[in-house]
């Protein structure tokens, strides 16, 4: 039995069963992307419509992909020059999109909450590409992916999440797929960059990186530098200091994540970026087959037959 | 209710007898069925359930099994007039209140225009004359514009007929001003109402601060911003002598420094809101917009704290703060959505659903706390006894309604308690003598003769 819910807005959507089947159907996607014509024909003559009130590079870009590799027809609608930008509420927006019928809409906005909001406003398919600082379910499961293929099982496995948690939906999903799939999760940062009660989503919480080397994989979070003007750490140079991943905190066997945009220098160590144990160009790569997986999985697989077979 | 500071449509007094309720009235110790009637709008005579005839020049209802409160005070409501009709008006919000068993609200000055000046209150009171269903009384701004700076011409505004002054929506961020305030009040009258909030500590927060918040990724809003303010300025009233009230307590640690203040002999007293009291930041999971407000939803140990003050009187009184949206304010994300739900006609089943019915609060005490909030302002308390005005409610305790199904009453929809099945429905509402409400499905099921 697996549980894949008819929108992909938080990791609390899917069930582990529902998490592996979208991991199982992204390694025979990852095979299609190693082919020379990088296409099949699972969603030809629909459309998904990606729907960016934010800025982003990768997580377009490889939703963009993943429709077109499943042949579908593909609307790439920004803030900047759009309806949005002319004061459209989203409600008007994604009730006029809705008129194309899509199959899907993908979105990714600064407020958390927005996919929700969309689901229930639209007939199509919804997936959420970031919802303010809530969450980014894709980006979990592209790490949960990477692992797996590393790891074989992530079970029993311990994982550091490094940084700006606060501020970060990528740390709260992956709190939450990391856990689903059987990791123990420690989140690690400055204590004004680590949520109050974030203990009641089951990990723990450090201050200091003294125990890092128990980590079998650290998973380090971008530290935006506009942070800095709210005065939630004194300065990059301190933090640096005190929780910049390097090769010296490395310790041999441990596998090093990052979701980009790497800070180089801040967060991360332009030694440690480039180590053997980054898996930070995995990730990037896995990103098109795991959000092929989940298109195909809301539009095409039927819940309804997983749960027979 | 009647006071020379309380404003509405002037209405003939109503005759009528409303046979053999169960009369509850915690301060005339009345816990029984009887008649009691009504004549010209005061209550003229009670009597023995059956005992009473049918007076010639009025209707008699039959109320057997149905409950017969004095009826409800509403310290804190925003009326959004003048300037934000599309939201609510005097009209729509007394209409409002009378569905839920008012007979008299008090509106706060956070209109745009702000009620900071003599002539806007006094067009307000002439508006209320016109248009107010149920009696209104109106607080004035401490400062000008709410902007926190400098006070209002407050001795002429309570001339005029303020009841107090409050920049509800806002604190009064520098202590400097407050005491100015407090010093001013000597002169004024009035009582200073506070919303307490350190904008320093709330920041940019859309919710309580707590395991809810980190799951959500939602910046928090401490409990602390709240409580260190209330503590603060009841140090200020102490050392001033002044009289001031806490609006809209929502957290533990500010009823401790209210407890304190009233133990150390200070002139405090406090108000807490259905929801605050009832619901927890557990709702905002869903991510509502309609569960967003100022302060927050908070933990269930504050909700229990509250419910504890409420029994106890560190609390005094129950207030809805009324704060009407419009849809499509309220239907955008959670993070930009405005403060604020509707309460007044969910105000009384709320908390009989949720206190009463489970045991968690005598249904006496839900009674006196939700009709002594005009007291607090120097307003009569509704009674139930002879040759007092009519003040009372009619309330089927075991009617279930589900909140939203038929719409609501006031301009907007922005209700917390939306599809929750609450018990008690407000049937008749009598106002400073006058019939304010009446249920249709009570003329429905032909449950009045006349």
């Amino acid at each position: 039995m697996s549980r894949i819910g008819r929108h992909l807005i938080s990791i609390d959507d899917l069930d582990r069963q529902g998490m592996e089947r979208i991991l199982d159907r992204a390694e025979s996607f990852a095979e299609v992307s190693g082919r020379e014509i990088k296409k099949v024909p699972a969603l030809r003559g629909r459309t998904v419509v990606n729907l960016f009130y934010e800025a982003s590079t990768r997580t377009s870009s490889s939703f963009e992909l993943a429709a077109k590799r499943l042949s579908a027809d593909v609307v790439n609608i920004r803030s900047a020059g759009s309806s949005v930008d002319k004061g459209e509420s989203l409600k008007d927006t994604v009730q006029t999109l809705s008129a194309y019928d899509p199959a899907a809409i993908v979105i990714r906005s600064p407020h958390a909450g927005a996919a929700q909001l969309v689901a229930g406003w639209t007939p199509a398919a919804v997936i959420n590409a970031g919802d303010g600082k809530h969450e980014h379910p894709t980006q979990a499961l592209l790490d949960v992916f990477t692992l797996r293929r590393r790891l074989g099982s992530l079970d029993g496995t311990r994982i550091w999440i490094v940084g700006d948690v606060l501020h970060s939906r990528v740390a709260r999903s992956n709190i939450l797929a990391l856990q689903r799939m059987g990791a123990n999760v420690t989140v690690c940062g400055p204590p004004t960059l680590i949520p109050r009660e974030i203990e009641a989503l089951g990990c723990e919480a450090a201050v200091t990186l003294d125990r890092l080397e128990e980590a079998d994989v650290v998973y380090v979070l971008r530290m935006q530098k506009e942070r800095m003007h709210d005065a939630f750490v004194p300065s990059l140079r301190e933090y640096a200091v005190r929780y910049q991943i390097n090769a010296a905190r490395l310790r041999p066997g441990q596998l090093l994540m990052h979701p980009g945009p790497v800070n180089r220098g801040v967060e991360l160590s332009a030694d440690a970026i480039d180590s053997p144990q980054a898996l930070i160009g995995e990730q990037v790569k896995a990103g098109v087959a795991v959000r092929m997986a989940v298109l195909y999985e809301l539009l095409v697989g039927s819940p309804a037959l997983a749960a027979v077979a | 209710m009647h006071d020379s500071r309380l404003f509405s449509v002037d209405q003939a007094g109503a005759t009528l007898l409303i046979r053999g309720a169960h009369v509850l009235d915690p301060r005339t110790d009345l816990d029984e069925p009887q008649d009691v009637l009504i004549q010209n709008g005061r209550i003229a005579e009670l009597g023995a359930p059956g005992s009473l005839p049918a007076p010639d020049d009025g209707e008699a209802v039959e109320a057997a099994g149905k409950h017969l409160f004095p009826a409800f005070v509403d310290p804190h409501v925003h009326l959004r007039t003048p300037g934000q009709e599309y939201k609510e008006d005097l009209d729509t919000g007394t209409a409002a209140a009378a569905a839920g068993g008012f007979c008299a609200v008090i509106a706060m000055p956070n209109t745009d225009p702000v009620v900071d000046d003599a002539p806007i209150l006094r067009s307000l009171i002439e508006s209320a004359r016109s248009q107010a269903r149920v009696p209104v009384g109106f607080l004035a701004s401490i400062t000008r514009g709410l902007e926190g700076n400098d006070l209002t011409e407050m001795a002429n505004l309570h001339d005029v007929g303020a009841l107090g002054f409050t920049d509800d929506g806002k604190p009064v961020v520098s202590a400097g001003v407050l005491l100015k305030a407090l010093q001013y009040q000597r002169l004024c009258g009035g009582v200073i109402a506070l919303h307490e909030e350190d904008p320093a500590l709330s920041r940019d927060g859309v919710m309580h601060e707590g395991a809810v918040s980190a799951r959500l990724g939602m910046a928090g809003i401490p409990s602390v911003s709240e409580s260190t303010m209330v503590a603060r300025d009841a140090a200020l009233a102490g050392y001033e002598n002044g009289r001031v009230h806490f609006q809209h307590l929502s957290c533990v640690e500010s009823v401790e420094a209210v407890a304190l203040a009233k133990e150390a002999g200070i002139r405090v007293s406090a108000e807490a809101s259905p929801h605050h009291l009832t619901l927890t930041d557990d709702v905002v999971r869903t991510l509502d917009s309609r569960m967003k407000m100022n302060p927050p939803l908070r933990s269930d140990a504050d909700r229990r704290a509250l419910v504890e003050a409420l029994r106890t009187g560190v609390i005094d009184c129950v207030a809805t703060d009324h704060a009407p949206h419009a849809l499509h304010e309220k239907e955008v994300p959670f993070e930009q959505a405005p403060m604020g739900t509707i309460g007044l006609e969910t105000a009384f089943p709320a908390l009989f659903t949720e206190l009463v019915l489970p045991g968690e609060l005598e249904l006496g005490i839900v009674i006196e706390r939700m009709t002594s909030g005009g007291a607090l302002y120097g307003l009569p308390t509704p009674r139930i006894a002879t040759g007092e005005p009519a003040n009372v409610c009619l309330v089927d305790l075991d009617a279930k309604f589900e909140v939203g199904a038929e719409g609501y009453v006031s301009r907007s929809q922005n209700c917390c308690f939306y599809g929750r099945t609450l018990h008690g429905r407000v049937l008749i509402t009598v106002a400073a003598g006058a019939v304010a409400f009446r249920a249709r499905l009570l003329a429905e099921a032909g449950a009045v003769a006349s």
